[in-house]
């Protein structure tokens, strides 16, 4: 996976804004601000890995790119074309997927495996006789390193591994250009998740997709993305290149995300020095003001409560929203 | 003596579809001040070990043989009072999920202290003195606000830092702590793995450390145990399992994790899916998913093997090797080991 740096980008997102009302007394409403203006591109063929802790607003993020919830305010840009009206959605359907974290709940335990991965080719009409339907379904599960003669069989009857295949194959099914990886292989074992991410990698290859992977395990999004964004509380605090962004962090938050990684090699782990932050992320209903890290952060000033630091490119491709990005690097 | 003995322990579910054997003959050592991990896929049966030496199995979950025993003490068969007076006084546990291991209807004083007072013999005021220093010294601020606050108002990572201190409000001398850091997240989880080291470097407690997370074994751990449908594959000191590693589950375990080294290639994953317990091979467990299976994996399981003074693993690919260089002289197995290597 070298870096596909051709500006011609799939995905774009500008300024978006994704607010839950929050009940808090009788009548009585709150924003959840779960994404707080983002701006990111991806590029056709490329992944972006998506990282942060839980609550950063990293799933809203990759729900709301295919709009399964509305955007507050802010533009979703796909191949060229705003999506706002029905028809834009219809057309994104067709062309971005997702794949979900767990493969336990996201499978219909009624339907055969046969049926979960035809269900979106009935939905958008993609063929034109049943044995059509019945080829394009065995081809996918090809794909996915499914047997044929599990198409009848119920998803209770596969282990989580050939779970996630099966929902990766019901994704694949609308031929999508784009696919949302919502922490695909967080829920399996470690033998299993490598074999899913080798599946990744090797469609992506062969089927030319592009990928929004969201993960919290840092090795694996470093493993299988191009570039990287780094969210905290509902913005992204930093997007690099993966290795730059994994060699040289340059946001006191990506710091110690980074450092606290425990790495599977006990000579570095003797040797690391871990930045272990103090406190807890704050409630996204009560953000501080200024920068969202700053109730964590050691560096940081007084400025850092009065304003956003902006979203600034520090070096090429290296983008870093911290106000004092540069005397403390 | 070591501080906990286990001798060939096999324990069983009972469920409708048949026997699952959990755990098929473990036996290790743990010594008074040590780190033990305890790393395996799900269904290894880490933490059945773990709970075994509690007796806190399911219902239908039972000790058939083998031997634990703590100080010399046999705990096998030793009945519910012993057990009681073993639970959080010799041995501790903490669990994965922070989230339900609290009772939501007390207050964290009031959990801790029962705790205390149910295994000391300390009046109330010094239970509540006891509580509160040990809430301090997991780092939680201000600790007697605390002890008023019910388990919903606190976050995940210091509903983890309660669970340690009620954990070691007695003085264990193991702590048995059973992915404490799985349901956390990655900065808080480098929070309670210092905060659990300082205090293991502090109390001199041993630690049983039971995890599916390389890179935590190799931060935490001074000896390390790789388990596999219930067995034992590998048990030596960290720097042994991760740098010559001797079980071909081990090295496909090592080499399915992404690390710095593996951007731009393939990982190499284990070929197969997970075993299922109700049947297991004749032979090796892990020969039906194993790339260099010969055929006396298939039929024979393999013995622990010393491989140095601090490093024992059951792989049959150890006496083959041994066999071509000449230091294990050929036996009635020789055919099979001769047999197919690789080709299964």
């Amino acid at each position: 996976m070298s870096s596909k740096n051709n500006n011609n980008p799939l995905v774009e997102v500008k300024d978006l804004k994704v607010y839950f009302d929050i009940n808090v007394g009788f009548l009585k409403t709150k924003p959840l601000k779960a994404v707080d203006g983002v701006s990111f591109s991806i590029n056709k063929g490329e992944t972006l890995g998506l990282v942060g802790e839980s609550g950063c607003g990293k799933t809203t993020v990759g729900r709301t790119l295919l709009h399964l919830y509305k955007p507050t305010d802010g533009e979703i840009w796909f191949d060229g074309r705003k999506i706002e009206n029905k028809e834009d959605l219809q057309i994104l359907r067709k062309k971005a997927a997702m794949v979900f974290q767990d493969p336990y709940s996201s499978l219909n335990p009624r339907m055969t495996v046969s049926d979960i991965i035809g269900e979106p080719l009935d939905v958008h009409r993609m063929y034109s006789n049943k044995q059509e339907r019945r080829e394009r379904i065995l081809e996918l599960m090809d794909y996915v390193g499914l047997n044929s003669e599990h198409a009848s069989r119920y998803a209770h009857e596969f282990s989580g591994g050939q779970r996630q295949r099966i929902g990766i194959a019901r994704a694949l099914a609308v031929n999508p250009d784009f696919i949302v990886c919502d922490e695909p292989v967080s829920a399996l074992d470690v033998s299993i998740q490598a074999q899913v991410i080798n599946m990744f990698v090797e469609l992506q290859e062969k089927l030319g997709l592009t990928y929004l992977f969201i993960a919290h395990d840092i090795l694996v999004v470093r493993h299988i993305s191009d570039r990287i964004a780094v969210m905290y509380l509902g913005k992204v605090v930093e997007l690099a290149d993966a290795k730059e962004i994994y060699d040289q962090p340059l946001h006191p938050y990506s710091k110690s995300l980074l450092s606290a990684v425990p790495i599977p090699d006990p000579e570095t782990a003797r040797k690391s020095k871990r930045i272990v932050l103090s406190g807890d992320i704050p409630s996204p209903l009560d953000t501080p003001s200024g920068c969202p890290f700053r109730t964590r952060c050691p560096y940081a000033i007084d400025k850092c409560a009065e304003s956003m630091p902006p979203f600034e490119e520090v070096s090429k491709g290296h983008y870093v929203a911290c106000h004092r990005v540069k005397e403390i690097n | 003596m070591a501080l906990l003995e286990i001798k060939d322990l096999h324990v069983s579910f009972y469920t409708d579809a048949g026997e699952v054997k959990a755990v098929n003959g473990i036996s290790f050592d743990l010594e008074r001040g040590k780190v033990l991990g305890i790393v395996g896929e799900s269904g290894s049966g880490k933490s059945v070990t773990a709970y075994s030496v509690l007796q806190i199995l399911e219902n239908n979950g039972r000790i058939v043989s083998g031997s634990i025993r703590i100080d010399g003490q046999e705990l096998v068969g030793a009945g519910e009072k012993v057990m009681k007076t073993i639970r959080g006084n010799k041995i501790s546990i903490i669990f994965q999920d922070p989230m339900t291991s609290l009772n939501p209807t007390y207050t964290i004083g009031r959990q801790i202290m029962e705790a205390i007072l149910l295994h000391t013999d300390r009046t109330k005021e010094q239970a509540y003195e006891r509580a509160v220093e040990m809430l301090r010294l997991v780092n939680i601020n201000e600790p007697e606000k605390r002890m008023k606050q019910y388990p919903f108002e606190l976050s995940g990572g210091m509903r983890q830092r309660v669970m340690i201190a009620m954990a070691l409000a007695c003085e264990p001398d193991i702590l048995i702590a059973d992915e404490p850091t799985t349901a956390l997240d990655v900065t808080i989880q480098a929070q309670i793995l210092e905060l659990m080291k300082s205090l293991q470097e502090e109390l001199g407690m041993a630690i049983i450390l039971i995890t599916h997370d390389l890179g935590v074994v190799a931060q935490m751990c001074d000896e390390v145990i790789v388990m596999y449908a219930g067995s034992i594959c590998e048990q030596g000191t960290v720097d042994e399992i991760f740098y010559n590693p001797r079980h071909e589950y081990t090295k496909g375990l090592l080499n399915s994790i992404p690390t710095t080294a593996t951007k731009d290639q393939k990982l190499k994953p284990i070929s197969g899916t997970p075993i299922d317990l109700l049947n297991l091979p004749k032979g090796c467990p892990f020969a039906p998913r194993c790339e260099n299976a010969m055929k006396v994996c298939i039929n024979h399981p393999a013995e622990p093997m010393v491989i140095n003074e601090n490093h024992v693993a059951a792989c049959w690919m150890n006496v083959k090797k041994g066999i071509e260089d000449g230091n294990i002289v050929l036996n009635s197995k020789a055919d099979d080991i001769k047999e197919g290597g690789g080709q299964l």
